[in-house]
């Protein structure tokens, strides 16, 4: 089995991952945080990263959070790809939409 | 006879992003009958012991998510007086003729303001739970075949504005209030639970942004040990449990959330109280809704105001 090493640019974090995993679960399942886990099948979204250097294997995500163009520019799922080489990336997705957490939605509440 | 009008959940229809994977997951894993595919691609399932033709539906697509939810009513003439209803309340509904689902009946459909499709209808063929209406068995072989629910039982959608959906739902459809969480105000609900029935739910709504979002369709099971043997499959079968075995606050059922392979939210879950349309609606407040989400993390997990459909 080979193993890559991944490397988070926002936090410098570094793990190391098989073939057999996703980027997300190769992190999550050491315990490692940075990147959101989500619902782990290209759905929700919120574990959007850039991949800044290195090779990958990639399976269909969401339209509403993948376009095409994201597509073509190393912008996927961390969820979705399984990563050939060591890789670095930046992360895009956030634990962001909540109501609670969001004053904005919460002040246009009648 | 004391049950009337809307009479339950009837179906469901989800959007999957590989429909063959999903199809054996839907099949082997969570352990739904198949009964059906269609001229659209459509691939048709119901739990071992519902007796109707279809409760569950999945199709193909680029983006996963629910296409529609639907329930069904006691009659014919029933579909017809709410089609009347919801527009006379001001709800543009449109007809969806027999046929256009495997064997399901005329359809009213209408949008209720959380941004979801939402459908009616009476008639739905009556295939059986392969038993037969004289001297049945207990169960069948389908009953151990994966997780195995019993029947498709609710669904918690995510939108904006479930005031208006709830209204709806209440002053048209016949659902009542069972339970509610408020938000720091004191008056603005985050969430309501409302039942056409005897069950603690038959939908649920969460306030949220972005219109049209599920958390998730639910699939009930016997027992508590049914719920722990779900949990045991969807480790066998390497499928992302977002959290549980655990117990709701909220109705009392206990739970599993898992993802399908598309990242739609199910739920296999058991228990849960009866309620009936008399009885006092509970509040829960926002400084104990983790309690009322999860009873024994007793904290909200990242994932139930944010990873939806």
């Amino acid at each position: 089995m080979s193993y890559h090493s991944i490397t988070l640019e926002d936090t410098g974090e570094s793990f190391r991952s098989s073939e057999t995993r996703t980027v997300l679960d190769g992190m999550a399942a050491l315990g490692k945080k940075g990147i959101p886990v989500g619902c782990c099948g290209g759905g929700c979204g919120v574990c959007k990263i850039e991949i800044i250097s290195g090779t990958y294997r990639k399976r269909v995500m969401s339209r509403e959070h993948i376009s095409v163009e994201d597509e073509a520019n190393n912008r996927v799922l961390a969820c979705r790809v399984w990563p050939t080489s060591d890789l670095r990336l930046k992360v895009l997705g956030k634990m962001s939409k909540s109501v609670c957490n969001d004053k904005a939605v919460a002040s246009e509440v009648k | 006879m004391a049950m009337t009008g809307v009479l339950r959940p009837g179906h469901a229809q989800m959007r999957v992003l590989d429909l063959e994977e999903s199809i054996k997951f839907y099949s082997d894993v969570v352990g739904l009958v198949e009964t059906g595919r269609d001229a659209q691609g459509r691939v048709y399932f119901k739990a071992w012991d519902e007796r109707d033709h279809n409760s569950f539906i999945i199709r193909q697509a680029d983006k996963p998510g629910l296409d529609f939810f639907s329930f069904k009513v006691d009659s014919h003439a029933t579909l017809l007086k709410f089609d009347a209803d919801l527009q006379a309340y001001g709800i543009k509904t449109e007809r969806i003729p027999a046929g256009e689902l495997l064997e399901t009946g005329e359809r009213v459909r209408f949008m209720i303001p959380t941004g979801h499709q939402i459908e009616l209808y009476a008639e739905k063929t009556d295939v059986g739970n392969g038993q037969p209406y004289t001297n049945p068995e207990a169960w069948i072989p389908e009953a151990e075949h994966g997780i195995a629910p019993v029947r498709m039982d609710h669904a918690l959608l995510y939108g904006p504005d479930i005031d208006g959906a709830r209204d709806i739902l209440v002053n048209v459809l016949g659902f009542y209030l069972v339970e509610r969480i408020l938000l720091e105000d004191g008056k603005t609900d985050l969430a309501v639970w409302l039942s056409c029935s005897t069950k603690a739910h038959d939908i649920a709504m969460v306030r949220h942004p972005e219109p049209g979002k599920v958390h998730h369709v639910a699939f009930l099971l016997d027992s508590w040990e049914k719920v722990l043997r779900a949990a045991d499959i969807m480790s066998m079968n390497r499928v992302k449990i977002d959290i549980g075995p655990t117990r709701h606050g909220v109705t009392r059922g206990t739970t599993i959330y898992a993802f399908d392979p598309s990242g739609n939210r199910f739920e296999t879950f058991s228990g849960g109280y009866s309620s009936y349309p008399d009885w006092h609606p509970i509040t829960w407040t926002i400084d104990d809704v983790g309690r009322g989400i999860f009873y024994h993390d007793r904290a909200l997990n990242d994932a139930f105001l944010t990873v939806v459909t």
